[in-house]
């Protein structure tokens, strides 16, 4: 079964999506990510999506749903990259993902997580 | 019902050269040869009359929706699109058509003078094939206009939504006129773009050449923000006037999640202050 890699950087974890999202990937790395932020207690994640280029109102509320797990096991989530498009069709979806952090790009997205984690 | 008979299409056959001499000469009279090259003209007309001859030998009846006039057809279409493209009005567009009413009909009443109930039936089923191109030529005009118009406002639609770059990671966007959702999306869309290309961390959308805000254009207006925010960059709205902020509370718009300021100035001063660049003045 295919499986998106969780890679890990010091007291980060960096997950890049490559591939088209289905919902049972989706499902699968949600699972993945808990296991490893519990497993390595890491300080934050970052989610580099700007490969992604479709996105439906699930892969959405999924992305809400990592950020809000992360969150309680006392991690930061950041998205970075998204696309236009993606953007513009999950405001269209009404998913504005109020929790979740963002940045334009994986340093960017790096230096404020480290940011944040060295002010807690 | 009474048909077009063999006889009509002979005598236009036949006299095909005068036909086009006085058609000519009438369309010159009546200045609907404006800009048209005597040359491109002279084709265009023997082409139509070739197409006539045409289309009534195979049996085509008084109405232009056979498909008999199909050719006969297009090429009108063609004339009305290059009239158009020369700038003709409509009038002159049909004009081309209803110039050879005088020079048929003479040659119809020559024709047939010994029977004038045979003239009167096939004058009036030529009268009525020539009204139907000269209908069908303004049709088509209007339809190129119109497709004219279209790509106009389309380029004006891009025209009207520049994103400047003021500073290193600062975009601004001075949006003018209404803002309606066509033109909300096609703003979302470049800017978000920009973004992405100039991987700028703030954009500032100045809102001062906006005439009136209401609940629609600030739905727009916080789509807008909020997918500038997903794609992790950061939206300032300046050049709220005082009558528009007054509009914003009696309307009781939530603007919770904006930052709004009330020039392009303070705009840029917030946004350079985020950046962690400091102005002052020398000396």
């Amino acid at each position: 079964m295919e499986r998106i890699p969780i890679l890990q950087m010091g007291e980060f974890l960096l997950v890049t999506i490559q591939v088209d999202m289905h919902d049972q990937l989706a499902l699968t790395l949600q699972e993945d990510l808990t296991e490893r932020i519990s497993s390595t207690s890491a300080r934050g994640v970052l989610i580099d999506i700007s490969a992604l280029d479709m996105v439906d109102s699930f892969i959405g509320r999924m992305i809400a749903s990592i950020s809000g797990l992360s969150r309680i096991l006392d991690a930061e989530t950041m998205v970075v990259g998204m696309q236009p498009a993606v953007a513009i069709t999950l405001v269209e979806l009404g998913l504005t993902l109020p929790g979740v952090s963002t940045a334009l790009n994986v340093e960017r997205g790096m230096q404020v997580l480290r940011q944040r984690v060295s002010q807690k | 019902m009474a048909t077009l008979q063999g006889s009509t299409l002979e005598a236009i056959q036949h006299s095909q050269a005068q036909l086009r001499e006085e058609w000519t000469a009438s369309l010159e009279t009546n200045g609907a040869t404006r800009n048209i090259k005597e040359q491109v003209l002279a084709q265009e007309t023997q082409e139509f009359l070739q197409l006539l001859v045409d289309g009534l030998r195979a049996g085509g009846g008084s109405h232009l929706a056979g498909s008999e006039w199909e050719a006969l057809r297009r090429f009108l279409e063609k004339l009305s699109a290059s009239r158009a493209q020369l700038g003709h009005d409509s009038h002159q567009a049909a004009f081309f058509i209803f110039a050879l009413k005088g020079p048929l009909f003479g040659l119809l009443q020559a024709h047939y003078s010994s029977e004038p109930a045979r003239l009167a039936e096939q004058l009036w089923l030529v009268s009525e094939l020539l009204d139907g191109m000269g209908m069908h030529t303004i049709r088509a005009f209007q339809k190129t206009r119109e497709e004219v118009i279209r790509r106009q406002q389309e380029e004006l639609l891009e025209l009207s939504t520049p994103v400047v770059k003021l500073w290193d990671g600062v975009l601004a966007l001075p949006l003018i006129g209404t803002l309606d959702s066509q033109r909300s999306q096609t703003v979302m869309e470049s800017l978000l773009q920009r973004i992405v290309d100039t991987g700028s961390e703030i954009a500032i959308i100045d809102i001062t050449g906006v005439p009136t805000v209401d609940t629609l254009v600030a739905q727009h207006l916080l789509k807008t923000v909020t997918a500038i925010r997903l794609m992790g960059a950061d939206c300032i709205i300046s050049g709220v006037r005082p009558q528009i902020a007054q509009t914003i509370v009696h309307l009781g718009l939530d603007l919770g999640s904006l930052t709004t300021k009330a020039s392009l100035a303070d705009a840029l001063k917030l946004a350079l202050a985020r950046l962690g660049c400091d102005i002052s003045k020398q000396g």
